[in-house]
C-alpha cells in the first residue's frame, strides 16, 4: 500500500458515479472578479495604514534625554544592542537557549556592531572643522578602556536617574538640564572627562538628520541594510512609546496587530497566545520556545492525516452529513 | 527539403516510429511504437505528465455530483486571492518601493495588496476548515493536504517580508521586534528582518515563487486525484481486523 | 501629487480592544475571525445551485 493512503483502498475507492457539467474556468474568472471588487470596495471603504517612520533626528528633538541616555549607553557598552550576542557581537545578554539547543551561538556574529565605534565614535570622526570636538574624540581614543568606562558612566549615571525619575513621575534631578524649545540636553557632572563634548555634537548631528544617512551608508554608498540605524532607534524608547499607543506590544498581543484599528494578522493568534502564559511569558528564552512549539505544531498540522483521533475527528463529529447532505439524500440516505 | 514549409527537419534515423518519416511530433501521432523504449528525455517527460493528467482530467469539464455545496469555492475563492496579490504586487513592484508612499494611486494599490492579502487567509482558512472536515486527505490524497498545509505556512513569512518591506512605522516595529525571534533560533543569522533590500527580495521574488510553485502543485494533486468522495454512510470496515489507527 | 485618496470610513486611530482574563484582541481581529466563523457555517449551510443539473446527472441524462 502505499505511503501516501490513509487507509486501505476500499474505505475511499475511486469514484465511479455520475458526473455533472461544471465549468472551472468560469468559475475561477468569476472568483477573480468578486474578490477585485471585493478588494475595491474595502479599499474606498477603508484605505490602508502608512504611520510615518520614526527618524532619529525626531527621536533626538523629541526625547533628547533619552536620545543622549541611548547614546551613553551605546558608548558604554550596556545598551540593549551592545549586550545582544550573536548575530551582532559576542555578548551574550539576549541569547536565548532551549536545553542543549543554541542555535543563536552556533550561528555566531554575522552582522557585527560594535556601538561605541558605529554609533558614536565614526559619527563624531565625519564632524569637520570643530577643534573642541577634535580634541575631544582624540583624548577619548588615547583613554584605556577603564578610564573610557569611568566617563561614560559618570554621564550615564544622571541620565538613568533622569530616566527613573520621570517614569515614576517623580521631581528630576538638577543635574540633568533638559531645553525642549533647543532639544538639548546639558548634563552637569565631573568626572565624564571628553564625553559631555562629544555627546553634545553627536545630538546636534543627530537632529540635524545627519545620522540617518550615516549610519546606512557608513560602509558604502549604496545601500539597502537599514539594521544600524534601526537597533540605534529600538535601543531607545520612541518606537516602543509609539508602539504601546498602536497595541503593538507584547503584552498587547501586538504580533497579531496592525497600527489604527485595521485588521492586522488574525492568524497568528496561536503564536501570540503562548507569549502570554507562564512560565513561558517571564522566561529569558521565550522566543525559542515559542518558535520550537510552533514548528512542532506546524509539522503535525502538516501531517494530519497520518495523525491518530485527529484524523478521525471528522468521521465522529459529522459536520459532512450537512456538506454532502444533498449527495446522501439521493442515495436514500 | 520538406515538403511542408517551415518545418524543421525530421528527427535523425533511429528506431522505427509509428509516425510517418517527418511528421512532427505535435502532430498527434503516436511518437514511437508501443513497447520500444525512448531514450529522449522529453517523451519520457511528455508520456509521464500525459499518463498522469490527460487533458480531459487537466481541465475537466464536470465535476461529479457530490460537488455541491458553497464550502467548495473557497479553494478558487484562495487561488483568486492570491491572483489579485500578484497583480497589484507588479503594480507596486512597477514604480518601486517609495511609490505608494508618495501617490494617491500607489496608496490606492497598496491598498488593494493589502487586503487582498487579508481575503487571501481568510479563504484559505475557510478552505481548510472544510477540508478538515471532509477529511479531505482519503484516498490516497495525504499529499493534497500536505501541499496545501505548507503552502499555508509558507504564506507567513511572505507576508512577514511583506510588512517588513513598508519602510514606514509599522515595519520599524515589526522588524525590531520580530528579529528577536529570528535571532533565537539562529535563523536571524542569515535572515536579516532589519534589511530591507534582503526582505524586499523575499518578498516580491523568492516567497511568491514558494507560494505560487505550492499552490500549482496542490492544484495538480487535486486533478491527478480528483475531489475527495464522500464518506461513506454505512461502514461495514468501521471495526474489521487490522483497521486500527487508521481513518 | 500627495494626494491621498481618502477612505470613506477613516480607521487611522487607535484600537478599541476586547479584553478578557488575559486575552486582548482588537475589535477588528474579532471581527475577522467571527466573519470566517459565520462565513464557515453558512457555506455548510446554504443550498448550492446547480441542483437540476446534478440530479439529471445522477438520472443519466447528462453525465460529462
Amino acid at each position: 500500500m502505499s505511503i501516501w493512503r490513509t487507509e486501505p483502498e476500499s474505505r475511499t475507492p475511486p469514484w465511479r458515479g455520475p458526473y455533472a457539467p461544471y465549468d472551472l474556468i468560469k468559475e475561477l474568472c468569476i472568483a477573480v472578479g468578486a474578490i477585485v471588487l471585493l478588494a475595491v470596495l474595502l479599499t474606498v471603504l477603508l484605505s490602508s495604514p502608512d504611520d510615518p517612520p520614526s527618524t532619529i533626528a525626531q527621536w533626538s528633538r523629541q526625547l533628547p534625554a533619552d536620545f543622549a541616555a541611548t547614546a551613553a549607553k551605546e558608548l558604554n557598552g550596556t545598551s540593549d544592542t551592545a549586550e545582544y550576542g550573536p548575530p551582532y557581537n559576542h555578548s551574550s545578554g539576549s541569547v536565548q537557549h532551549f536545553f542543549i539547543l543554541h542555535p543563536q551561538r552556533w550561528l555566531g556574529v554575522s552582522h557585527p556592531i560594535d556601538t561605541a565605534e558605529d554609533y558614536v565614535v565614526k559619527p563624531l570622526e565625519t564632524i569637520p572643522n570643530d577643534p573642541a570636538l577634535s580634541a575631544a574624540l582624540a583624548e577619548y581614543k588615547a583613554a584605556s578602556s577603564t578610564q573610557k568606562k569611568e566617563w561614560t558612566e559618570a554621564y550615564a549615571k544622571p541620565l538613568e536617574e533622569y530616566a527613573t525619575a520621570v517614569e515614576e513621575k517623580k521631581v528630576p534631578p538638577s543635574t540633568v538640564v533638559v531645553n525642549t524649545s533647543t532639544g538639548t540636553v546639558t548634563v552637569n557632572t565631573s568626572g565624564a572627562g571628553p564625553v559631555p563634548t562629544m555627546m553634545a555634537s553627536l545630538q546636534s548631528l543627530a537632529q540635524s538628520g545627519g545620522l540617518e544617512g550615516g549610519l546606512v551608508s557608513s560602509r558604502q554608498f549604496f545601500q539597502t541594510d537599514y539594521t544600524k540605524p534601526l537597533l540605534f532607534i529600538a535601543d531607545g524608547g520612541l518606537l516602543e512609546e509609539r508602539a504601546e499607543g498602536q497595541h503593538l506590544l507584547g503584552d498587547q498581543w501586538g504580533l497579531m496587530n496592525e497600527t489604527g484599528s485595521y485588521p492586522g494578522q488574525p492568524w497568528l493568534w496561536l503564536y501570540a497566545l503562548w507569549y502570554q502564559v507562564e512560565p513561558i511569558k517571564s522566561s529569558p528564552n521565550a522566543d525559542i520556545q515559542v518558535l520550537l512549539i510552533m514548528s512542532l505544531l506546524s509539522l503535525l498540522f502538516i501531517f494530519i492525516p497520518f495523525l491518530p483521533i485527529v484524523n478521525r475527528i471528522p468521521r465522529w463529529i459529522p459536520v459532512y452529513k450537512l456538506i454532502w447532505r444533498e449527495h446522501y439524500r439521493s442515495q436514500g440516505g | 527539403m520538406s515538403a511542408v514549409p517551415n518545418v524543421p527537419p525530421g528527427p535523425p534515423p533511429g528506431p522505427p516510429s509509428g509516425r510517418p518519416p517527418g511528421t512532427p511530433s505535435w502532430s498527434g501521432a503516436p511518437s514511437h511504437s508501443p513497447g520500444a523504449s525512448s531514450k529522449s528525455w522529453t517523451v519520457k517527460l511528455r508520456e509521464r505528465g500525459v499518463a498522469a493528467l490527460p487533458p480531459d482530467k487537466l481541465l475537466p469539464d464536470g465535476q461529479p455530483t457530490y460537488v455541491a455545496s458553497w464550502i467548495y469555492v473557497f479553494g478558487v475563492a484562495s487561488i483568486a486571492s492570491l491572483i489579485v496579490i500578484v497583480g497589484s504586487g507588479c503594480i507596486l513592484a512597477l514604480k518601486g518601493p517609495a511609490w505608494w508612499h508618495e501617490t494617491g494611486v500607489g496608496h490606492f494599490f497598496n491598498s488593494i495588496h493589502l487586503w487582498s492579502v487579508e481575503l487571501f487567509f481568510f479563504a484559505m482558512v475557510v478552505h481548510l476548515w472544510g477540508k478538515y472536515w471532509m477529511a479531505a486527505w482519503r484516498g490516497g490524497r495525504a499529499r493534497v493536504w500536505i501541499t496545501g498545509a505548507i503552502t499555508f505556512l509558507v504564506a507567513i513569512p511572505c507576508a512577514l517580508t511583506g510588512y517588513v518591506s513598508q519602510q514606514n512605522f509599522d515595519a520599524q516595529w515589526i522588524s525590531t521586534q520580530a528579529k528577536d525571534a529570528m535571532n533565537s533560533v539562529g535563523v536571524g543569522a542569515f535572515f536579516n528582518l532589519t534589511n530591507f533590500g534582503q526582505m524586499y527580495s523575499y518578498h516580491i521574488l523568492l516567497l511568491p515563487i514558494a507560494v505560487v510553485a505550492l499552490v500549482s502543485l496542490h492544484v495538480l494533486l487535486v486533478r491527478r486525484h480528483g475531489v475527495v468522495p464522500p464518506f461513506e454512510l454505512q461502514d461495514k470496515l468501521a471495526d474489521a481486523p487490522g483497521e486500527k489507527g487508521r481513518a | 501629487m500627495s494626494l491621498l485618496l481618502a477612505a470613506v470610513f477613516n480607521l487611522n486611530h487607535p484600537a478599541h480592544t476586547v479584553d478578557w482574563e488575559f486575552i486582548h484582541l482588537s475589535v477588528a481581529n474579532v471581527v475577522v475571525i467571527g466573519l470566517m466563523l459565520i462565513v464557515f457555517v453558512l457555506a455548510i449551510l446554504l443550498p448550492f445551485p446547480g441542483a437540476a443539473r446534478r440530479e439529471t446527472a445522477r438520472r443519466g441524462g447528462g453525465a460529462s
